[in-house]
């Protein structure tokens, strides 16, 4: 049986190592290993194959934006081996035969497991609990269910939608928006807002919903996961609420931990977003949240649209961005290039925690015996961002930008589907 | 120096000379013949995605009287009801050969997305976008303050020191607000700010007032800006009445008889009589309304004057 060796490559943990790759199992982790085929990794961090808890990979339905295939390649090449594909699809997500279809169309394509996320309610509605139940039990073998784009701001539903997943060990996904405080809103409500004329979406419209939320967890004893916190304030009562011993994760997205609210200054709506860009004291506090472990995990909200859909006046645009090949590298300067945090919690942000809050067991763990799913980084490249990457579309507000960090090599079931760089074709992944 | 977005990054000299060519404008529409040959040969375009008659209007008759083409586009029946899109829209009038391109649109910040997005190479003159800004209305408004205050014929290169504007109402959605509040102050003049707290921006300085009586007692405005309330403001709870937004916000008989009799009463139009404006104050002696209505086609002259031929500076 043919091995692939990565030799000399640093661990999260500072260790050097050989790591030999056999079929798709992780078989040894030493020095002076041999193997089939020999990389050398020196200078390269191994790390845990990267799960991305949020994507939208846009397939069935807005094939233009994006699909399981152009998606989950760009995920490679952002040293993904597995993401989370978002319900609002057209169909929704929100029946067995739906998740089925998104997980053979992920495995059909061969770069990352994809592993579909319910929709909570039907149509995304907000109005009854689609058969959550049904997609656990299909062979998508649903965990994670979540309305995202928009909230479930049904208080009854959203406690009994909490309560019901525990019967399989779900989680809920709440995208934390109160529908009422955000109607017509653009971006952060703020002096920028005021200042530009564009509706506002308050900090209060997530926190009252995140609020309300970790309580209703409490109530019924179940586990909440919240997507993409942008505030201050979410971060201080998702702090209150681990203090307090309710069972509550949390992701911030790369965006977030960059781009503040004066980009839209330029109104270009390739920085609107949702939740919105927000001020540089919600971007500090969400970095310091990511580092002292209040915030579990990063996790892109890759959000592809067509140009037409960004190549207009503010009002008019989508919300969104891409950003699966981006993410390593936000990561890397708020944790490493920062001096405040190391490799061991950046892997777990990318990877041990997401694939632990939806319960991916092969993923989320570098260690012998386990399958081989890891991502090399160079960790002194310095890249200049290009708009285009191999998603299939170009909302990048990463472009021209100077980020630190590439992803070198990912290996995904033991085969690279990235190798020194370049994402490796279909047919030899297969 | 190519077009007029914004009256936020105007310097004080470049808006005095604006002033300065719009008070000769002024001069030319007094005069028996008050046609200027300065734009003949070149195209203007009134573009407007929003319905405004008199901004319509006001910059048509401006572009007429420096003998510019004037072409008017007027999105509503046209093809952008049926799904093209803003660039198409500009992309496809600039290809016919335009010079200079007039926009009233509802999205704030559309102007300087035709500006900036690299969609045309074509001056823009914003009309008002959204609840952003509508730079033409300011220089009017600040060249019918400077008349009153100096008077007329003896406003040239005079900016606004000292004078006390109380600018009054939905300041919230206001383009009207946010281009007089960046222009008066880069003139010199103390602006403030009168509004339900519901209807009062963030930002925008520290002269914010929520009692209009309190304001107009310790500020002794010299001159109060009255702005349109939208009906719609009422449904979405911004306040509970009409009768209540003209008792607590209005300028009504009562606060209008308070006033010295010095004090200008401004309002941009079109106005509703008997919510934040009585009759009685607006149609007075006081009241400059139909001055800024004449102001608006010098203003417009002496702004299209200065993109189109090129010989003055406006901002980028």
């Amino acid at each position: 049986m043919n091995s692939i060796v990565l030799k000399g490559a640093q661990l999260s943990d500072g260790r050097e190592v050989d790591i030999r790759i056999t079929a798709d199992k992780i078989e040894a982790i030493g020095s002076n290993l041999a193997g089939d085929q020999v990389i050398d990794c020196s200078g390269l961090i191994a790390l845990a194959g990267f799960v991305d808890l949020h994507t939208h990979l846009r397939e069935p339905g807005y094939e233009a934006s994006e699909t399981v295939l152009t998606g989950t390649q760009s995920a490679a090449l952002g040293g993904f081996t597995a993401v989370h594909a978002m319900a609002n699809t057209d169909p929704v997500a929100d029946t067995a035969g739906v998740v089925e279809q998104i997980r053979s169309l992920g495995i059909e394509a061969g770069y990352v497991d994809v592993f579909p996320i319910g929709a909570v309610t039907v149509g995304l509605e907000g109005k009854q609990l689609a058969e959550l139940g049904a997609m656990a039990q299909s062979k998508a073998a649903v965990k994670v269910f979540s309305d995202d784009g928009k909230c479930v701001s049904d208080p009854l539903l959203m406690r009994r939608a909490l309560e019901y997943v525990k019967a399989f060990g779900g989680v809920i996904a709440q995208h934390a928006q109160e529908p009422r405080l955000t109607e017509g809103a653009q971006m952060n409500a703020g002096l920028v807002s005021s200042e530009l004329g564009l509706a506002g979406w308050p900090a209060v419209a997530e926190e009252s919903i995140i609020a309300r939320d970790v309580l209703l967890a409490e109530h019924v004893g179940s586990r909440i996961h919240i997507c993409h916190l942008s505030t201050k304030g979410s971060v201080e009562i998702v702090r209150w609420a681990k203090s307090r011993g309710i069972n509550v994760t949390a992701e911030v997205t790369p965006h977030h931990l960059l781009l503040t609210d004066e980009l839209a200054r330029s109104y270009d709506p390739i920085y609107k977003v949702n939740p919105p860009l927000r001020t540089e004291a919600d971007v500090l506090a969400l970095r310091e949240a990511l580092i002292d472990g209040t915030i579990d995990i990063v996790a892109t909200d890759h959000a592809p649209h067509p140009i037409e859909a960004k190549d207009c006046e503010w009002n008019a645009a989508a919300f969104g961005m891409v950003g699966l090949e981006t993410a390593a590298s936000v990561a890397q300067l708020v944790l490493i290039e920062s001096g405040k945090s190391d490799w061991k919690r950046l892997e777990s942000v990318l990877s041990s925690k997401p694939a632990e809050i939806a319960g991916d067991a092969n993923h989320g763990e570098l260690a012998v015996g386990r399958t081989a799913n890891l991502t090399l980084i160079d960790p002194k490249a310095q890249r200049k961002i290009a708009r285009e990457t191999a998603s299939k579309s170009v909302n990048n507000p990463y472009t021209d930008r100077e980020l630190p960090g590439a992803v070198i090599h990912t290996i995904f079931n033991g085969r690279f589907t990235v190798l020194n760089g370049a994402l490796q074709k279909q047919e030899e992944i297969a | 120096m190519k077009h007029l977005l914004s009256t936020a990054n105007i310097s004080s000299d470049e808006a005095i000379g604006i002033l300065d060519l719009a008070d000769e404008m002024s001069l030319v529409n007094q005069r028996e013949s008050r046609k200027l040959p300065t734009l003949r040969n070149k195209t203007v375009v009134n573009l407007f995605f929003e319905d405004s008659t008199r901004t319509r209007i006001s910059f048509e008759i401006a572009a007429k009287r420096l003998s510019a083409d004037l072409i008017n586009f007027s999105a509503i029946g046209s093809s952008v009801s049926k799904g093209e899109s803003l660039k198409d829209t500009v992309q496809t009038l600039a290809a016919s050969g335009v010079d200079a391109f007039v926009v009233r649109h509802s999205a704030s910040g559309a102007a300087y997305n035709l500006a900036h997005r690299g969609w045309i190479d074509t001056p823009v003159i914003n009309a008002g976008d959204g609840t952003h800004e509508h730079p033409t209305q300011a220089l009017l408004d600040a060249m019918t303050i400077r008349e009153r205050i100096y008077g007329n014929g003896n406003t040239k290169g005079k900016d606004l020191d000292g004078v006390k504007v109380a600018i009054v109402g939905d300041i919230s959605h206001s383009r009207v607000a946010r281009s007089n509040f960046h222009l008066l102050n880069t003139l010199g003049a103390e602006v403030h700010l009168v509004a339900p707290p519901t209807l009062m921006p963030g930002g925008f300085g520290s002269n914010k007032h929520f009692d209009f009586d309190d304001a107009l007692k310790s500020v002794k405005p010299d001159v109060v800006m009255m702005l349109r309330v939208q009906l719609e403001r009422m449904s979405a709870s911004f306040f509970p009445s009409e009768s209540e937004y003209h008792r607590i916000w209005g300028l009504t008989a009562e606060r209008f008889q308070n006033l010295s009799a010095k004090t200008a009463i401004m309002h941009p139009g079109p106005m509703n009589r008997g919510l934040e404006i009585s009759s009685i104050a607006a149609d007075s002696e006081q009241s400059t309304i139909l001055q800024q209505v004449a102001n608006g086609i010098n203003v417009r002259m002496a702004v299209l004057y200065s993109l189109i031929s090129g010989e003055k500076a406006v901002n980028e």
